[in-house]
């Protein structure tokens, strides 16, 4: 009978359920409602929400938007524009090229969660509804109607799987569940997005200045959040956001435009972040900026080896404890049983020559493991590193590293007479001391972007990937399955080692516990196979921006405090289980784990 | 004894034989206690098509294991062209032997392009700082390697689809694709594992003519099937591998007329005890047989029964063939 039932719906279905939304509201009203709480949140982003400045961020001025309300502000501006959207107005076509509904609730939700926690995280500093002022009162109940009036837009409801008579009430309640599941899944939804239009190359290559500059004012916003409730709101408008513009169909857009140019995007993109030290004012951010740097090199020379080869390495964060070691031995640090001095390029190529030959070394015995026992060989030789650092200190080994104390007061980088250790003025800009090191980090990424790049897209490359796919047949195709995996253990463990002999400078000592297995601070080998699974496997920009997430969120999130590890593993889990390709995913892999997913027809490229 | 046979045999059944290209001698192939190939003889010349049947778990995989280098023969010698073949598969590819697997191995992420690129792999040299350095040699490299790995691709007729990935092609082409990779090694000889298991009979008959075209490019072929209709239709030889050891060998007529391999295919309805009768009816058989070899060799009997008889185990066999 069931079946009977679902074969005569799908005519009348689009008919009775293309009127009803998640909440029971003509659409009309609803549109209209989200429309005009979108436009009061904005309004009310100019009114004081609070009546003293001990909430930071000062949000008691009238028509002055700070802190919190900036981001409300942000919000609230886009899903006005998704609902204008979505009404048809003239010239906001190009906005959602896949549809403006699914847009314009993710809009309003990011906007409705970014206030409320505004509003509770005012009420409980300060103890009490009693401290808001009218302004949060406002935006509190034009967000909520603006998300009322958004759930009630139409959807397309899917069909209720037939149910088996035979079903256990469990079952039956499972069924229903999943089924409920489904409608709200369905309910923010879209449409695949239209083609792009041919536009003059002129003007793509204006939109990817757009895009990346973009990029870069969010990061350096994020960056320069100044107290947890800033990052956190940063965090939930900069994701809702981001989902809001994947459903409006913009993301597919600019990464279809970005990849008809991949030279000038990652050109660009270097450029981008070059200008980094110049939107600051002093070096406390350029600090992290250079930290999230070396982070995201030694995980983007991680990924050729997880991402392209498929080897899980557990322990790469020893490559960069080698070449870190290495640079500072003949740094000329007075904590050297060398007392030399290498010029830098000479340091960086024993740092690199240092890590290659221990990647060598570890890996010519422990690649003929394969998988889970790899990754267990790999994690004990990573362990095996540090505790040989600690103990070569003079008295229960040779006298190499110092043993825990590490190699203390390395002296600043001078290359070609400009001095890293001090600050510089160039062009009216103060560049301090970690700014420059960020230039220099910034060099060491592009050489291994450009590594990477290269190689995945070549003989070699294509060698790694086959012996991921499938290494029995990649072996009777002809490719020699060790040499191939061992050049690819190489090369990370090289690229580790070049960053490793800037951290050495940048963080003035070297000492066998910056390279543990886990630990509260990146990079750790944990940290980094996070940073590239979060990311996304296999891509440029997967691991630049898990790096700079796993950096960032612990920094800024000091009340997490002991729950650091805890929350990470929390995120980490919940993300395996909603998005297991990563937060850049590549596209083959997207196919990889959504089956359902349509199949683009094109694809180029073994890497990004 | 068999063998002494089959070499008699061979000598009229093809008439323009080429060059020995493979030579396998004595293989056998042990694991622990179990023998899975035992003291298999087998040649494949030049620009000829051999089939390997038998029923299965007859050992004819494991035998293309030994061949391939997947496996270390326990005993015995496989020769590529006067020289012993290395134990390792890569080189055994290098040397010029190329196969496809049973159950079908490509790279399932991988566009068909990439696919047939990686089957490149043995006859181009760029390394990683070639790749890194792109000099004026890569890029020839590379627009050579594709211009043959698009060749290729229209030579089994994928040439439309080389930008799909390779999961997303319907079984058939899979099929064809994996052919076309390990054509990309420039083999002198094909190891094709079941090409037609699980295919409907056009795309039987489209991989038939496809074999053919590889042959008549002068690479000579050894097939596993268990469509005997496919094999009798290919093949200029046919070799029977019954429990480990190889039965018969010879032109597809004497070995269609052969009745210990309908023995072996068809035995006894299998009851209580499966392994055993099965063995039991095997040896009875063969020991029939070897008092009139003679006159079953000479294939002048029940030919059409015998045809018929095998019909009747191509329809078996596709159901068997999925279970694997």
């Amino acid at each position: 009978m069931t079946t009977q039932t679902t074969a005569a719906t799908p005519a009348a279905a689009p008919t009775e359920n293309a009127s009803t939304g998640l909440i029971g509201i003509p659409p009309h009203i609803g549109r209209a409602l989200a429309t005009g709480g979108s436009a009061l949140a904005v309004v009310s982003t100019f009114l004081a929400w609070t009546w003293t400045d001990e909430f930071p961020g000062d949000l008691t001025f009238y028509g002055y938007p700070g802190g919190l309300q900036v981001l409300v502000l942000v919000g609230g501006a886009l899903a006005t524009l998704f609902a204008l959207a979505s009404y048809g107005v003239k010239g906001l076509g190009w906005l959602t090229p896949a549809g403006a509904d699914a847009a314009l609730k993710y809009a309003v939700l990011g906007t409705f969660v970014t206030a409320w926690y505004t509003v509770l995280a005012i009420s409980f500093k300060l103890g009490g509804l009693v401290n808001l002022e009218p302004g949060g009162y406002v935006v509190a109940a034009a967000t909520l109607i603006a998300l009322l009036g958004a759930l009630a837009l139409p959807f397309e409801r899917p069909e209720p799987d037939p149910i088996d008579p035979d079903d256990t009430g469990w079952e039956l309640f499972r069924h229903q569940a999943g089924h409920r599941w489904a409608i709200v899944r369905a309910a923010f939804a879209s449409g695949s997005p239209r083609p792009v239009r041919a536009l003059p190359s002129y003007a793509e290559i204006l939109i990817i200045v757009a895009v990346l500059a973009l990029a870069l004012v969010v990061f350096t916003y994020g960056i320069g959040t100044e107290y947890d409730e800033l990052f956190i709101g940063f965090l939930i408008t900069a994701g809702f956001a981001f989902a809001a513009l994947n459903r409006a169909g913009l993301v597919a857009h600019a990464s279809q435009i970005t990849a008809r140019h991949t030279n000038i995007t990652v050109c660009g993109a270097f450029i981008a972040a070059a200008c980094f030290p110049f939107t600051q004012t002093d070096d406390q951010y350029a600090t992290l900026g250079v930290y999230i740097l070396i982070f995201a090199t030694v995980a983007l020379g991680l990924n050729i080896v997880v991402g392209l080869a498929g080897l899980l390495d557990l322990g790469y964060v020893a490559f960069l404890g080698v070449g870190a070691y290495a640079a500072a031995l003949v740094s000329g640090s007075p904590s050297s049983p060398f007392g030399v001095h290498f010029p830098f390029w000479a340091a960086v190529i024993v740092g690199a020559v240092a890590s290659l030959v221990f990647g060598v070394l570890i890996g010519a015995p422990t690649l003929r493991l394969r998988g889970d026992y790899l990754a267990i060989v790999t994690l004990g030789f990573g362990e095996i590193f540090r505790i040989a650092a600690n103990n070569t200190d003079g008295t229960s080994g040779p006298d190499l590293t110092n043993g825990s104390n590490g190699i203390a007061s390395i002296p600043d980088l001078n290359i070609l007479g400009f001095d890293l250790g001090v600050q510089h003025d160039i062009a009216g800009f103060t560049i301090g001391r970690f700014a420059n090191y960020f230039f220099l980090m910034l060099l060491i990424t592009a050489v291994v972007v450009l590594v990477f790049r290269r190689s995945g897209d070549s003989r070699i490359g294509r060698a790694w990937v086959a012996i991921r796919e499938d290494e029995t047949a990649a072996e009777a195709m002809g490719i020699h399955g060790f040499r191939v995996k061992l050049i690819a253990f190489a090369v990370g463990a090289t690229l580790a080692g070049l960053a490793g002999t800037v951290q050495a400078h940048v963080t003035y000592t070297v000492t066998p516990e910056q390279y543990l297995f886990a630990g509260t601070t990146p990079p750790n080998s944990a940290f980094l196979l996070a940073a590239v699974v979060l990311g996304g496997m296999g891509t440029i920009a997967g691991p630049l921006i898990g790096a700079a997430l796993l950096f960032l969120i612990p920094n800024k999130l000091q009340f997490l405090g002991d729950f650091q590890l805890l929350a990470f593993g929390l995120a980490l889990v919940l993300l395996m289980r909603f998005r297991p390709e990563g937060l850049i995913p590549n596209r083959r892999r997207q196919l990889e784990f959504h089956e359902e997913a349509e199949a683009p027809t094109v694809l180029s490229k073994t890497g990004a | 004894m068999t063998t002494d046979t089959t070499t008699k045999d061979t000598a009229p059944g093809a008439p323009a034989p080429g060059t020995t290209v493979l030579d396998a001698r004595g293989v056998t192939m042990r694991f622990g206690g179990l023998t899975a190939v035992r003291d298999v003889d087998l040649t494949v010349n030049s620009g000829e098509i051999v089939g390997l049947i038998g029923p299965n778990g007859a050992g004819k995989t494991t035998f293309f294991n030994c061949l391939t280098g997947l496996y270390i023969p326990t005993e015995g010698e496989v020769r590529y062209k006067d020289k012993v073949l290395p134990p390792k598969s890569f080189k055994v590819t290098a040397a010029g032997i190329a196969r496809t697997f049973q159950n079908i191995r490509l790279f399932a992420n991988m566009t068909v392009l990439e696919n047939v690129l990686v089957g490149r792999h043995t006859r181009t040299k760029e390394g990683f700082w070639s790749a890194i350095l792109r000099g004026p040699g890569f890029h020839r490299a590379e627009a050579a390697s594709r211009a043959r790995a698009m060749e290729l691709l229209e030579f089994v007729g994928l040439d439309a689809k080389a930008d799909h990935l390779a999961r997303n092609l319907p079984y058939g082409e899979q099929r064809k694709l994996e052919i076309a990779r390990a054509l990309a090694s420039e083999p002198g000889l094909l190891l094709l594992d079941e090409p037609t298991a699980g295919m409907n009979p056009q795309e039987t008959r489209a991989a038939e003519e496809l074999i053919f075209a590889i042959r008549d490019q002068g690479i000579a072929v050894l097939v596993i099937e268990h469509d005997m209709r496919f094999i009798f239709n290919l093949c200029d030889r046919v070799a029977v591998l019954v429990q480990g050891q190889k039965l018969v060998e010879g032109d597809p007529a004497t070995v269609q007329g052969d009745e210990r391999v309908i023995a072996a295919y068809i035995g006894e309805p299998m009851e209580n005890d499966p392994g055993a009768a099965e063995a039991a009816e095997v040896e009875a058989a063969e020991a029939a047989a070897e008092e009139k070899a003679e006159a079953a060799a000479a294939g002048t009997g029940a030919g059409a029964d015998a045809e018929a008889e095998a019909e009747a185990t191509t329809d078996a066999a596709p159901g068997k063939e999925n279970d694997r």
